[in-house]
Formats: structure tokens, sequence, C-alpha cells
């Protein structure tokens, strides 16, 4: 059980800096999400705190201990890397032994402690194969079977289920989460993928270009996104963002509608400010295919230029001040592609970001 | 229907062509070991015979035992022999392992400068044929006293085979992901127990193959070993060969022999090492 501490951590390749200066606090037993594109440096912090790659500058912690200098085997934490890697000679029960065999413990407590492991998570019949005789989400398991044998202080995952099918991804997300309640340890836990980063995270940590972006829960960042790079990143679909300019209390959309401006937004914008209206496709129904709007709402018309059909629901898809814009559409009935509909835009989940720094007036 | 038929003779002739071509190439590659073989167990008479005698009318053990008697009745030192290419053989393919493991490894891992100068140059000294660095060898080996010794051509070997084992080791380390290793670290190995514990595993089928590669060069080596070898105390069996030659005579029935004798250990080796050759040990570990 242990907190995570990094202190303007920078990493660089040469002379270039791929990790700028990020401070992030871990406290005991929480499951933080570190999510971005490809290429955000967020499995370069990974690794870092794993002491599998040296940290340039900056300081990291484990429980009380700084870490900097102190390679893997003495961070007491485990890791599930992206391709699981596996030890292909050993059997499973040899790979999941192995690290406690490594620490010379006895042949009792190493069984024992596999046979723990294994039965959590429905290993146990496949004790003697071979990595290579498993499926994917068979190998998963062992990968994180090995993680939770030595009671780590720390859990590492690093994107372990993007080389799963959809199907499999959702199940075995759930019993990593269930995984997390049983074993009550402190998890780091790298994706791209947002849905995984929402549904698995105490905190997510959104990162982009070596920079950390914003740090909260999954409602926080889904509902505030401090800038316009959170909003479209976080959320299926991403938030609709429309360029537009303050005027007279209310917000002119360019080419577009004008609609008053959100309540939480008065006072913190100056008249003729340049802007960006941010709003989710739940947030924009077609009148009668609504839910019901308490606070302020705009009303105007749009063209729906194609529609997606998903049961429930129906996205959307128009196109507002010149620019394609999701909606949703509940209890939906079939609509014609280029057909004209009234539209409600719930002000009060409305976002304003600023135009020129993309972050958020609130 | 009779498209059909077409098809299915057309795919017979073709499988029937397929075993044709492959019972000549296998006749091809074959028939000279096994004519080494039967002209060792039979009389010089049917073995200078023209037409030559395919099938034999008498089969003995005469050869082997007149390589092993005495010098006059046409035996050769054949156990110190052996036993001077089994040292060499042995301790030129082992030396040769371990620096091209380490070589193997270093280029397969490590990023360092001059890597890839380094590693084309190790690869230009295989251009140069063998037969070209006998006589530089020779002049080196005299001058330093190695000449007609165990460790001048256990030397040579050496440096014959490494460029190869580096070569062919780095080739399978290269398969092998790095993460296995640094799931092994984090495992609570140090790095050389990673090594050893992990990654040598997964990689012995290559390790295993270059040094059947590099005891096969060294067993069967003749050039240089001619050269550089003088007397019983450190002629190979491939030299020994020569012993059967006289100014007007080769006894081919002896000198067949000495072949098959030669043969037997590299062929038991490369029984014993074939299961570790098999390939396929890498997969499963990690997603491919």
């Amino acid at each position: 059980m242990a907190r995570v501490h990094l202190s303007n951590v920078d990493k660089s390749y040469g002379s270039i800096k791929v990790v700028h200066g990020i401070n992030l606090e871990i406290e005991d037993n929480e499951f933080v999400v570190l999510v971005g594109p490809s290429g955000c440096g967020k499995s370069t912090t990974l690794r870092m705190i794993a002491g599998l790659e040296p940290i340039s500058g900056g300081e990291i912690s484990i429980g009380d201990r700084v870490v900097n200098n102190l390679p893997p085997r003495h961070r007491n934490i485990s890791m599930v890397f992206q391709n699981y890697a596996l030890y292909p000679h050993m059997s499973v029960r040899e790979n999941l032994g192995f690290s406690l065999k490594i620490a010379k413990q006895s042949q009792a407590e190493i069984d024992k402690a596999v046979d723990e492991a294994a039965q959590i998570l429905s290993l146990t019949e496949y004790l003697d194969r071979k990595p290579g005789a498993l499926s994917g989400g068979q190998r998963q398991r062992v990968a994180m079977g090995r993680a939770i044998v030595r009671h780590p202080e720390v859990f590492l995952f690093d994107e372990p289920l993007s080389n799963l099918d959809a199907k499999l991804r959702t199940q075995m997300r759930t019993e990593i989460k269930k995984l997390h309640q049983k074993v009550k340890s402190t998890i780091v836990y790298v994706t791209h993928d947002q849905v995984e980063a929402m549904t698995l995270a105490d905190r997510i940590v959104i990162m982009r270009d070596g920079y950390i972006e914003q740090v909260g829960t999954p409602l926080d960042v889904f509902e505030t996104p401090v800038n316009t790079f959170v909003a479209t990143f976080i959320g299926s679909p991403p938030m609709n963002l429309l360029p537009g300019r303050v005027m007279n209390a209310q917000v002119a959309l360019d080419g577009g509608p004008v609609v008053p401006l959100p309540d939480q937004f008065v006072g913190k914008v100056k008249d003729d400010q340049a802007i960006i209206l941010g709003f989710r496709a739940d947030n924009l129904m077609p009148v009668g295919y609504s839910m019901p709007m308490e606070g302020t709402h705009a009303e105007f018309d749009m063209n729906v230029n194609l529609s997606e059909p998903l049961g429930t629901e129906t996205l959307l898809f128009g196109s507002l001040a010149g620019k394609e814009v999701m909606a949703k559409m509940l209890n939906p009935r079939p609509v014609k592609n280029g057909e004209r509909l009234p539209f409600l835009l719930d002000l009060t989940r409305c976002h304003l970001f600023d135009a020129d720094t993309q972050q958020s007036l609130r | 229907m009779n498209e059909n038929l077409k098809h299915r003779i057309q795919a017979r002739i073709l499988k029937i062509a397929h075993f044709v071509a492959l019972f000549i190439a296998m006749a091809i590659i074959c028939i000279p070991g096994l004519w080494i073989v039967l002209n060792s167990l039979r009389p010089t008479v049917e073995i200078m015979a023209k037409p030559p005698v395919w099938i034999p009318t008498e089969l003995n053990f005469d050869h082997y035992v007149a390589m092993f008697s005495g010098v006059g009745e046409g035996g050769v030192p054949v156990l110190q022999y052996f036993t001077n290419s089994l040292i060499i053989s042995v301790t030129s393919t082992l030396i040769a392992m371990l620096v091209g493991m380490a070589g193997g490894y270093a280029f397969a891992r490590y990023k360092f400068k001059g890597k890839a100068v380094i590693f084309i140059g190790l690869m230009l000294t295989r251009a140069v044929p063998g037969v070209a660095l006998s006589l530089p060898l020779f002049i080196v080996m005299a001058k330093t006293g190695l000449i007609d010794t165990h460790l001048g051509l256990i030397l040579v070997y050496v440096s014959l085979n490494v460029p190869f084992t580096i070569w062919l080791i780095d080739g399978f380390f290269r398969q092998v992901p790095h993460e296995l290793a640094e799931a092994a670290e984090i495992d609570g190995c140090t790095r050389w127990q990673a090594f050893w514990k992990v990654e040598f595993p997964v990689a012995r089928a290559g390790v295993a193959s270059a040094g059947i590669f590099a005891f096969l060069t060294s067993w069967n080596e003749y050039a240089l070993a001619s050269q550089l070898t003088r007397s019983t105390f450190s002629k190979t069996m491939p030299v020994g060969l020569r012993d059967f030659t006289s100014e007007f005579t080769i006894n081919w029935g002896g000198m067949c022999a000495l072949a098959v004798l030669m043969i037997i250990p590299a062929l038991i080796l490369t029984f014993l090492v074939q299961k570790h050759l098999i390939a396929g040990l890498t997969f499963g570990g990690v997603k491919g």
C-alpha cells in the first residue's frame, strides 16, 4: 500500500523532451488512469515509475522512499504489459511463481500464492499449460496473475486491454475493476481509450505532448473540461465546438444562430470576446425527442445530413454555423437525410472556451 | 465434370513431379555420403572397378581394422587426430558462442556509437576467402610460435566463427521481445538474471544453431588446418585424411573409413541439438 508522488518529472531523449516537469500525487489504494493520444508521454511516465526508463529530472517517490535511481526490482511494483510479456518457455504455474522464486521463497509458499492467484483469476485448470496454448483473454489473466501474486505496493498497467477484441475488452475491464476492489492496491493504468479511463478510474490524468492537461474524477473531466482538448478527448461522441463571439450578453455563432449567454458564464466574458461554444450531443436534441430541459435553452432549426440509429437513441449529424455538429434523438423515429428539424440546446450544460488560449472560461 | 477430372489429374501429376524433383535433390545430396560409407566397407578392387560396381558383392571392416593397427600395416594415429579435432573444435566453439552471445545481445539490445559500422565490418570479414588468409596466418603463427599447436588453430577458428555467431545470435535475440526482460526485472531479477533466466532460454534455439554451425566449421575445416599443423600432436581429422595418400597411390578405402569416423560425431551432435532447433519457442508469450 503506497502513495506515488511525482514532482517535476522530466524525460528527454537527447535534445527531445517528451515529458515536461509533471507533478502528480497518487493516493494510497487509488486507481489512477493516465490517458491521452499516442505520443503524449503517458507510457513513458508509467515506465519511469516502474524504473524501466531513467528520469531526466525531478523526483519520483513510492511510499516514503525516493526511488529515482532504484532498479525496478527494488521498487516493489508490478506491471502488466501491453503484449503481456509472459515467459514463453515456462508453464502458467511457473510464470505466476517466477517472482517468488527469484525472491527465494519456499516452494510451499510459492504454491500457495500461485493457487490463490489462479483462483482469483479462474486460471486453475490452465496452470500446467504454456502461454502459447492459451487464448488472448487467458494470457491477459496470467499477466495479471503474475502481477498480483507478489502483493506489490503499486500495480502498473500499460494498455493491457488494447490487444483484445471488443467483447473481451469489456469483460476484462470489469475484471480489472473487481480485482482492484479485491486486492486494494494503488493502481496506475495507462490507456488511450477514454471509455476505459472513464469506467475504471477514481481519477483521470489527461496528458498531451508531455504535459498534464487536467486531473480529476471521471465526472469532473467530463463535465468541466479545462480546455478544448480535454473537451473533445473525453466523452463519446466528442464535444461539438463552434466558434463565435460574445455580443450584448449573447453568443453569436460565426455564420449561425445567436443564442443567449449561458448563465454560468455571465460576468466571466467580455463583450466582443472571441469564444468557442462547446456542447455535447446529449445536450442538443430535436424538439419532441429530447430530455426535459429545466434551465435556459435555445431553440433553432437545423438540417440533418445523416443519422445513425443506435436503438434507444439516434445520433444525428447536422450542420450548424457551417460546421458539422452531432445531436442525439431520444425515442427516435426514422429521420430522412436532409430533413430540417427544430432543435433544443441546453444552455446550462454548455461550455465556453477562449478562442485564443482554448482554455475554459468557467 | 470433365473440368473437375482434368484438375484432379493435374493435381496428381504435379504431386508426382514434386516427389520426383525432391527425390533427385535428395539423391544429389545423399549419394556422395552413401558412396563414402559404401567404399569404406568394401575392398579396394571394387572401389577402383570400372565401370563402377553399384551393388557390393562383399562387405567387411578391413579398412577400419587396418586404420587402427600399427603404422606399418596402413594404420594412422586416428585416436590422436580425433582428440586433436575434439579439443580444437569444442574449445573454439565454446569461445565463439560466448563471444557471439555477448556480441549478438549487444547488437540486438543496445544502441552505441558506430554500431552499424562495426556490424558491417564483422560481416565483411566473411567476404574474405579463408584460403587467402593462409599465408598471412602462417607467418603470424610462425612468428608467435603458435604453429603446430592446438591454441593456434583454436584462435583461428574462433576468429572465423565469431562474426557468424554474432550475426546469427543477434537475429534470434531481436526476435525476443524486450518486454520479457523488463517483465523479469520487475519480477525481481537483476539485468544478469533476466538474461539467463528469461532471454537466453527463449533464444536458445538460435544459440544452439549458432553452436552447431561453429562446431561443424571447425570440425570440417581443411585448408587452414593443413597449413598450420605439422605433427600428429596437432593435426585434425580432415588433415589426417592426407595420410592415406602416398607418392603413387591413394588408399581410398582407408580414407573413406576415416571420413565416416569424422561424420559420426557431427551427426550425433546435430541429432542431439536438433530438438532445440525446433522453432516456435518464442511464440505465445507475447501477443503476435
